[in-house]
């Protein structure tokens, strides 16, 4: 087949009990703008057990066709199952650009399909750029620790694949009266391929559950806490701003917060509308994971961090003595 | 239960520097160390070993320096260690390098008789941080996958395995051989022994070479012309921002103003 | 860090163990731990359990069996996070030493299992009397049958409060002075044995050092070692063997002292500029690294000697007084470009000075070596 004979920018909709999950509606935006340049189509890839809450939600952020194959084996996440249903779209649709979102799922997914396809996978890009006359994307991402980074393309193997970073694009606004082509495929996962076996599956309570990729606001706190107890004043303003509680590698190797708190390299990367880092220097494993949100606040003793290289608003000084104000203005003029 | 844990030699990331002049990677004297997440891999090999007998040999891609990485894994008690270097294995990218790998098992099993069980991969390498090798490798062998597990146990002649989900955690449960793909685990890598030590610098490290694996890989899947995504280009990120400083007369005074600009700012 | 370039891979891999262990489970705490002079045995248990139990007992006893060399480099990686915890680690073994040069095979097997196994075995010589003037014995054994009965009571006994066994000097015939003194092995929990209250030192606050009072303790003929009157004799020859190494923490303590005074200097701003531009502060680095280098490579000539079976008295004696003393002189330097925060006791480097001081006054103090070296020197005219 000739690489003419692949058209279309595919993005894979994760669902979560038959509702769209936020990064595939983001990546639809750079999808149909790619699309556009290229004049194909975008495209959403929905599979579940019941599509057509996602089918709607797909086709009111963007997409112009939606491939949407309902089984029950889709219901809930395996690789197996997903790895089979996406190539077996893929090896009918021939489609020229693949993006999935760079989440727990989407990372264990991407690599799987990417290699049944023999083709190439780019991990968690942060930035696409596509050149219109040789079709050929160059997907742009952090190595190194986010000390590089690093623009990738794949000539020679279609589609051409990549995870993308939740946060990174932002979704357009919603059109419910838009409508798409959708094309449902029949494609029922046959016994044994599946190989797993869910045993138990553990949803946290809200009061436990950090969404720190979903957050708006993450307040976070580093080695300049000292120690445990002193969280407290993060999750103080945390909680009044609404907010959820993020941690810097210190933090969580000191043993003073669990992991799935923590932002950077090793932990999320997240892109929330106000990032407040609380003693935290900025390694650069840390602004890797952080530096896409919109505005940046830094409190921290030594003037010399290199978190306010990276910050919007900063104090230098005693975060103990900095939060408890904040807390105290930020309740006034909530009540105001 | 015979574990293999795939491991890799990265440079450490947190010590890398950038020269301001050049807004290059300074490199040089940056230590080279076991990727932090294969050595989670490792010790959730080593309580396996513990809970269900069995050994824990380690496999490692690269140049003939990398066979320290192997060392290091020897001496806090895997059983023995093998590395995949050659030439024509330079330039790979994560779909080569799986491959190669895949092929590697393969002639591992053989030389030794035995039989993997599982293979324990960290969750991605600090330097490349694409967290593909493991499902590709898994892949390639046509083993089930398990990604982000944080703590693996034998039960019934199958593996239960704990991973992160975006809402929680599962459980999850499957058959013999598979792959596990290791995030940060709740415990760490244990520390090295005297003994283990010792054993670590005596042991031999048999190196699997691309002529010993003939005719048992496709060396155009490898290197460079096996891999389908070529880099490009490479920069180092822009991070120049104005911050507005918030200096009032004390630190609780500089708090209030700060809430108060982010308020007007309709950040919060 | 050490800098040393003779080190083996084993070695150099022991000590980066060492240094993995304790900056994580032992530096974050240390501070605390001197103020209240704790002596974090779990730690230290912790340590040994990574193979470091009985660390000089021959492996056909059941140690571990390694030589002096690498023993010295072990013990240099302790002290710089901590030289009472490296006392505390070091004298596991102490009351062994006597046993492996005089005891009987019997002994040698038993007792060395119980230090691999985990037990803590002290060196009693010191007599609130008498400290240099080892001779002077005032505890009294007495042999009653099968049975000696032991009294009298010993001081500055490192370990004391933690020592499962302890090895005791006793005179079984006081009119022969220091000939009439004999060694034995009693059992922490032997009636009659009284630990007394931990010192409240200067320095070396982590390492536990107590009293002990004998009160007509009763131990088995066989835990006599060697024969009646022979235990001077085997104190010093074992010294002949320990001495040149003894004083290993020192370089750690310097070592530690020099890199922190090295930092600061590259950080501390004063007239516009990080003071280790200037070239007095400069020149003070230089001094400290030159006679540290000169001590470290003192020190390993001392041990490989030691491993190749050389007793040079001569060179044990030279090497503890000197190292001793320069370790001192270098701490002493880096608390100078410290200033201020370096009497403070906010800030790392007073510690040192407080741990460096005990160099030159146990194990054989300066003028004791001094003496000995000198003696030696000039010989009978």
């Amino acid at each position: 087949m000739a690489f003419c004979d692949y058209q279309d920018i595919w993005v894979l909709i994760e669902t979560s009990q038959g509702k769209a999950a936020g990064v595939g509606l983001e990546l639809l935006a750079p999808g149909a703008e790619l699309a556009h340049r290229l004049g194909q189509r975008v495209a959403a890839v929905i599979l579940g057990a019941h599509n057509s809450e996602a089918e709607r939600a797909a086709a009111a952020y963007g997409a112009d066709v939606i491939y949407s194959a309902e089984d029950p084996a889709y219901a809930h996440y395996s690789t197996d199952a997903y790895t089979y249903g996406m190539a077996a779209l893929v090896e009918t649709y021939h489609p020229s650009i693949l993006m999935i979102g760079a989440t727990i799922i989407g990372r264990d997914l991407g690599p799987r399909l990417s290699c049944r396809l023999r083709t190439g996978l780019t991990a968690d890009c942060t930035s696409l750029d596509v050149d219109a006359e040789s079709g050929i994307l160059s997907w742009t991402r952090p190595a190194f620790g986010g000390n590089l980074m690093a623009t990738i393309q794949c000539e020679n193997t279609r589609p051409q694949m990549g995870t993308v970073r939740p946060g990174v694009f932002k979704k357009v606004p919603p059109d419910w009266e838009r409508t798409a082509e959708v094309i449902r495929e029949r494609l029922p996962v046959p016994g044994g391929v599946v190989r797993t076996t869910l045993v138990e599956s553990i949803q946290e309570t809200a009061a436990e559950l950090v969404r720190l990729e979903d957050a708006e606001i993450i307040v976070s706190g580093g080695r300049g806490l000292g120690k445990a107890e002193n969280f407290s004043c993060i999750r103080e303003l945390a909680e009044v701003m609404g907010g959820a509680v993020g941690a810097s590698r210190a933090a969580v190797d000191a043993g003073w917060i669990p992991h799935v708190h923590q932002v950077g390299q090793t932990g999320k990367t997240v892109a929330p509308k106000v990032y407040i880092a609380c003693g935290i220097s900025g390694a650069i494993q840390h602004l890797a994971g952080m530096s896409g949100s919109d505005c940046i606040v830094a409190i921290n003793k030594d003037p010399d961090a290199p978190i306010f290289g990276v910050a919007d608003y900063g104090v230098v000084g005693d975060l103990f003595q900095v939060i408890p104000a904040m807390v105290k203005e930020i309740k006034r003029l909530k009540a105001e | 239960m015979n574990s293999l844990v795939c491991v890799k030699q990265v440079p450490d990331t947190t010590a890398v520097k950038i020269d301001p002049v050049t807004n290059t990677l300074i490199r040089e004297g940056v230590p080279s160390i076991l990727n932090p997440f294969d050595g989670f891999a490792l010790e959730m090999a080593l309580r396996l070993r513990e809970q269900a007998g069995g050994t824990v040999t380690l496999l490692s891609m690269g140049p003939p320096q990398a066979a320290e990485a192997l060392r290091t894994c020897l001496a806090v008690g895997g059983d023995r260690a093998f590395l995949v270097s050659g030439r024509e294995f330079g330039g790979s990218d994560t779909l080569a390098t799986s491959y190669i790998l895949s092929c590697a098992v393969k002639a591992l099993e053989e030389r030794t008789g035995e039989h993997f069980d599982v293979i324990f991969c960290g969750k991605q390498a600090i330097d490349g941080d694409t967290g593909q090798v493991g499902p590709e490798l898994a892949e390639h062998l046509d083993f089930p996958q398990i990604t982000y597990a944080t703590d693996a146990a034998r039960e019934n002649g199958k593996l239960r395995v704990r991973r992160e989900t975006a809402e929680g955690y599962e459980v999850l449960e499957c058959g013999l051989p598979a792959v596990i793909s290791v995030t940060k685990t709740p415990y760490e890598l244990r520390y090295a022994t005297v003994k283990g030590i010792f054993f670590s610098n005596r042991a031999e490290i048999p190196v699997i070479t691309p002529q010993e694996m003939e005719g048992k890989i496709d060396l155009s899947r490898a290197g460079l012309k096996g891999s389908p995504t070529k880099v490009k280009k490479s920069f180092t990120p822009q991070r120049s921002k104005q911050c507005a400083l918030v200096d009032e007369a004390s630190p609780a005074a500089s708090g209030t103003r700060l809430a108060a600009l982010l308020f007007e700012a309709n950040k919060i | 860090m050490s800098r040393y370039q003779l080190m083996t891979k084993d070695q150099r891999d022991l000590v980066a163990l060492v240094h993995q262990f304790l900056k994580k489970e032992l530096d974050p705490y240390i501070a605390e731990y001197d103020e209240q002079g704790v002596c974090p045995m779990e730690t230290v248990r912790r340590l040994m359990d990574l193979g470091f139990w009985a660390i000089d007992v021959p492996e056909q006893y059941g140690g571990a069996g390694l030589d002096v060399t690498t023993i010295m480099h072990v013990r240099e990686a302790i002290a710089y996070h901590d030289a009472g915890f490296c006392n505390t680690f070091s004298a596991q073994t102490f009351g062994w030493k006597p046993v492996l040069l005089a005891g009987t095979e019997e002994q040698k097997m038993h007792y060395g299992r119980r230090l691999a196994e985990g037990a803590f075995w002290s060196m009693c010589i010191t007599e609130p009397q008498s400290g240099s003037d080892a001779g002077n014995c005032k505890t009294r054994a007495v042999r009653d049958g099968d049975e000696y009965v032991i009294t009298g009571s010993k001081c500055f006994v490192t370990n004391g409060g933690v020592a499962d066994l302890y090895t005791v000097t006793a005179s079984t015939d006081p009119s022969r002075g220091s000939r009439g003194i004999s060694l034995f092995i009693i059992d922490r929990n032997a009636p009659g044995v009284h630990v007394g209250k931990h010192e409240n030192k200067m320095g070396i606050r982590t390492s536990n050092t107590t009293d002990l009072a004998l009160d007509e303790v009763r131990v088995p003929a066989s835990n006599l070692i060697g024969a009646e009157g022979t235990g001077f004799k085997t104190i010093m020859k074992m010294l002949a063997r320990t001495r040149p190494t003894g004083v290993a923490p020192a370089i750690g303590v310097a070592q530690r002292a020099l890199d922190l005074a090295i930092d600061y200097s590259r950080t501390r701003l004063s007239f516009g500029q990080p003071i280790g531009n200037l070239e007095g502060i400069q020149f003070k680095l230089a001094d400290m690294e030159m006679k540290l280098q000169c001590c470290q490579s003192q020190l390993a000539y001392a041990a490989s000697l030691v491993d190749q079976g050389i007793y040079d008295t001569l060179v044990g004696s030279c090497t503890k007084c000197f190292v001793s003393e320069a370790v001192l002189d270098i701490c002493l330097q880096a608390q100078q470009i410290y200033g201020g925060y370096g009497y403070s006791r906010e800030y790392p480097l007073e510690k040192l000075v407080r741990d460096a001081r005990i160099f030159s006054i146990y194990e054989g103090s300066s003028e004791i070596q001094r003496y000995i070296i000198g003696k030696t020197l000039v010989g009978k005219i």
